[in-house]
Order: C-alpha cells, then sequence, then structure tokens
C-alpha cells in the first residue's frame, strides 16, 4: 500500500530537523550562531508559558486584519472605478502599477515622519502594501468579464447597481479574491518592515519581538519568530483563501 | 401563420432602411444596408447567410445592444434604443452565468420584472424549466449540465419574463447533431404553445427552413435582404424531411447565385 501522501514532507521534515540537531550537538558550529531545533523550542515554549509569543502574535495580527481590511475597502472600489472609466485607468490605475512594484518599507521612512513612531505609522504602511495590489487586481478581474454576460444581463434589464453587484462582481470574484490573497500576502510583508523599523510603544508585535531577538543576539528567538511569522502566513493561506478559491472553483467547474 | 386581418396595424417590430457601419481597420465598414422588414405577431422569422453578412449585428440592434446609423427599428410603434425585457436574446452559446444554479438563472430576468412576487417568479421559473424538460435540474449549476441543457436553460431564461419578442443568436451552433434535432422539436413545441414571436439568425440553411415561417437570405458586404422565402411547410417540422431539405437546397442554390465564390458552412 503507498503511503499516504501528507506522510512525505512530514518525514523528510522529521529527518532534517534530526540531522540539524545533530549537526548542532556535534559542536561543529556554535550554537549561538546556528541554535538547535530544540533550543528554538525551548524558546517557543518559554514564551508560549510567560505569554509574550501570545500577546505579540495577537498585536500582529490585530494589525494586519486592520490594514488589510482598510486596503481592501480602498482598493476594491478603486478597482471597480478604474475598470469603469479609462480617465481613473490612466491616471489611478498607473500610478497603482507603479506603487505597486516599489517594495513597501520604502514607505516606512514617510510614515515615521508623516505620523511619528505610532500605531497610525505602521497601518499606513499596511495600507501602502496592500492598495496597490488589490486595485490592479480588481481592475483586471473587472475588465476581463465575459461581455457576453453584460449582453445577456442588460437584455434582461440589468444596470447600474444591479449589474455591478449582481453580475460584474460575481464573474469576477475569482479575479478579485486572487487579488485579495496578493494583497494579503503585501500586507503581512510590510507589516513585518514596518513592526521591525518603527520602534513604538503602543503595542509590541511579532517583528517588534524579532528586532527584540537581533538586539540581544538571541537567534533561537529570531529563527523561533520567523517560524511563527512563516506559519501564520500558511495558516491564513490554508484556512481562509484557499478554501474560498476552490469553493469558487468548483462551484464553477473549473476544478473537480 | 396566424391571420392578421389588417397586417400594417399588427405588424410589431418593423426595421425601416436600417444601415448600421462600424469602424475597422480598413476604415468604415457597412455590416448592414437598408434593411426593411417587418416581422409580425406570432411569426417565427429567419435571418440566414454567411458570415459577415450583418444578421448577427442586426439581431444586436434589435436586441438594442446597438444603435442603427440611419433608418429605424420600431417594436409596438415605439423605437428601439435600448436593451428591454420585450425583446430577450437567447445568445450563440454560454451566455448562462456559471455561478447561479439553472433556477437562479431562469429567476434573473424576472427579477428585474416589476410586479410580480418571489413566489411568483419562482412559479415562473419552475414552469419554464419544465417546459425545456429540466424540472428536476433546478440546482444544477450550468458546468453540471451538457450543452444541450444549458440552451435548453438559456431558453427558458429568456422565455421566463415573457418577451414580446424572442431573438435567437445561433443558439444551435455549438451543439452536436442528435442534441440540435432535439431542440428543433422543443423550439417548434413552444413555439406552436405560447405563439411567441421570434427571430432567429443562423448561417444553417436547413435549420432555417425547419423552424422559419419566413426565411430572410441576406447576403455580405455589405449585408442586405437578397430574397425572402416563405415556408409553407406543415408543423412539426424533421429536419431530415425531404420536401424540406429540397427547398433547403433551392436557397442554397438562390445564395449561390448570388455570392461570387460559395462560402463554408451554409449547409
Amino acid at each position: 500500500m503507498k503511503p499516504p501522501r501528507a506522510l512525505v514532507p512530514v518525514v523528510i521534515g522529521l529527518l532534517i530537523l534530526g540531522g540539524w540537531e545533530w549537526f548542532v550537538r556535534s559542536g561543529r558550529v556554535d550554537d549561538v550562531l546556528v541554535p538547535a531545533p530544540t533550543q528554538i523550542g525551548e524558546w517557543f515554549w518559554s514564551a508560549l508559558r510567560d505569554g509574550s509569543l501570545a500577546s505579540a502574535t495577537w498585536v500582529t495580527m490585530r494589525r494586519l486584519m486592520i490594514g488589510f481590511i482598510i486596503g481592501a475597502a480602498i482598493g476594491i472600489p478603486v478597482g471597480a472605478l478604474c475598470a469603469r472609466s479609462s480617465l481613473a485607468r490612466d491616471t489611478i490605475g498607473i500610478l497603482s502599477l507603479g506603487l505597486q512594484t516599489l517594495p513597501s518599507v520604502c514607505w516606512v521612512p514617510v510614515a515615521i515622519i508623516a505620523f511619528g513612531q505610532n500605531e497610525a505609522a505602521v497601518l499606513f504602511v499596511v495600507v501602502m502594501g496592500t492598495v496597490w495590489a488589490v486595485v490592479i487586481a480588481v481592475q483586471e478581474s473587472v475588465l476581463s468579464v465575459q461581455p457576453l454576460y453584460l449582453r445577456a444581463a442588460m437584455t434582461m434589464g440589468s444596470r447600474g447597481w444591479h449589474l455591478w453587484t449582481r453580475v460584474i462582481f460575481p464573474a469576477a470574484l475569482p479575479g478579485i479574491i486572487s487579488g485579495l490573497k496578493q494583497g494579503w500576502a503585501f500586507a503581512w510583508r510590510s507589516l513585518m518592515a514596518a513592526e521591525i523599523f518603527v520602534v513604538i510603544l503602543s503595542g509590541f508585535g511579532l517583528g517588534s519581538l524579532l528586532h527584540a531577538g537581533r538586539e540581544l543576539l538571541r537567534m533561537d528567538q529570531v529563527v523561533g519568530v520567523m517560524l511563527v511569522v512563516v506559519g501564520v502566513g500558511l495558516l491564513a493561506d490554508l484556512i481562509f483563501f484557499s478554501p474560498i478559491e476552490r469553493w469558487l472553483r468548483r462551484s464553477r467547474g473549473l476544478e473537480r | 401563420m396566424p391571420a392578421n386581418p389588417s397586417s400594417e396595424s399588427h405588424s410589431q417590430l418593423t426595421l425601416s432602411h436600417v444601415t448600421k457601419r462600424f469602424s475597422g481597420r480598413a476604415g468604415l465598414v457597412t455590416a448592414v444596408e437598408d434593411i426593411t422588414l417587418q416581422v409580425k405577431e406570432g411569426e417565427f422569422l429567419v435571418l440566414v447567410g454567411p458570415s459577415g453578412c450583418g444578421k448577427s449585428t442586426l439581431l444586436s440592434l434589435l436586441a438594442g445592444l446597438e444603435q442603427v446609423d440611419e433608418g429605424s427599428i420600431k417594436l409596438d410603434g415605439a423605437d428601439v434604443v435600448e436593451p428591454g425585457r420585450d425583446r430577450l436574446v437567447m445568445f450563440q452559446q454560454d451566455a448562462l452565468f456559471p455561478w447561479l444554479d439553472a433556477l437562479e438563472n431562469v429567476l434573473f430576468g424576472l427579477r428585474l420584472k416589476p410586479g410580480l412576487t418571489d413566489a411568483e417568479r419562482t412559479e415562473a421559473a419552475r414552469y419554464y424549466l419544465d417546459l425545456v424538460g429540466l424540472a428536476d435540474k433546478e440546482k444544477a449549476h450550468p458546468h453540471e449540465l451538457s450543452g444541450g441543457m444549458r440552451q435548453r436553460v438559456a431558453l427558458a431564461r429568456s422565455l421566463a419574463p415573457n418577451p414580446r419578442v424572442l431573438l435567437m443568436d445561433e443558439p444551435f451552433s455549438a451543439l452536436d447533431a442528435l442534441t440540435r434535432d432535439q431542440l428543433y422539436g422543443d423550439i417548434q413545441k413552444i413555439f406552436t404553445q405560447r405563439k411567441k414571436t421570434i427571430v432567429l439568425v443562423t448561417h444553417n440553411i436547413r435549420e432555417a427552413v425547419c423552424l422559419g415561417d419566413r426565411v430572410v437570405l441576406l447576403s455580405p458586404n455589405p449585408g442586405r435582404i437578397r430574397q425572402v422565402f416563405n415556408i409553407d411547410l406543415p408543423r412539426p417540422r424533421r429536419i431530415n424531411d425531404p420536401a424540406l431539405a429540397t427547398l433547403a437546397a433551392d436557397i442554397t442554390t438562390a445564395l449561390s447565385a448570388h455570392l461570387a465564390e460559395p462560402k463554408e458552412g451554409l449547409v
């Protein structure tokens, strides 16, 4: 019998971790520079017990959600506007395309000068990281809605708001969801940049924890936080975006 | 054909001197030129011709999806200037909304029709799904239906709001022969039962003869009316009927005579 597919990455992962542990313990490298998996595990356990990890994750997730929601709330209507009006497309659309290529960490100096070292600066960076990708994705997916759907809907008397909410958005939804997923990924990256660079007193997030690890020369903490960051990103994808995408594709017969 | 004592006043859909141009790469292209035509109440009119004869353009004009450049189109005396529920279109291929199930697709147009309760709308949608033989498929999404079933749902969707005129834009072209023959039967049955005015566009002359009370032959570059044939064969007609085949062959000959070089895909 073939082993279940999920077993393969687990076994290989365990082998790599075991090899890593052995390598560090054998004294070939300094464990200050390269902590063993068990050392990272110890940090993880202690950070869990003193509550610092949970509170940092909570602070970060809250910022991420707020920033992402603001970014999406701005990006979706602006993207729709760009799809509808060529004037908006030639101005906001092109601007979005340009700003999307700007690494979001570049917004940090702007944010600090404009807002100071506070929560608003962090949110600003996250929103700037999210909004352009969403604008472009929404614009593109609305523009690529099959004209046939619009013609059919219009002959049945659909216009304006009805046409947008009952035809254009449902038709563009798969593209919009991919855009939001990309926006989420950008928001996540932006937030880490912001938390590492904006030293603020209003909340101690995962990025700050990472930064603190660096200051204390605690490689176990640095690597541990990085793993948590990866885990959060993966989880968001696995429990939120992927199921929505799969459901959308399946209900339209694009995937079995 | 239903008898109309005063066909002038009852003639509901009137095209007079309709001309439509498009700006293409080679400058202004005349798609249809000087089309004058009257579609009678309860008539099944078929526009047939090779590609480029402007038949689909004509249908878009009737639907109000495009505007005439010259001449006029009137339905019950009022100018056709925009899409409206009184002229519903059954499109070439999948114009069903893939995010809605069959029932919801049929309900789409009904929901936009004022003066009905939700219960009446649902009842009407079920009635038309039943009429096209898909009563048991109301929860199926378009991708779960065969091509023929999808076009049946599309037919139900365009019939349900009870339009004055049903416009059909090559609705059978993407179907296999067997499914198509079945649908010819269904359409004729519904046409006879519901006395609907239908304008069908096709490049298939046999199909035209099978379905139409009148077949209008168009020729391309620019699209003009070449000849009009009255089809007096009794209904229901079968596509393989020899009399029908003979008539179709006559029309094909007439068309070939008009064309310098016969185009493909006419029979």
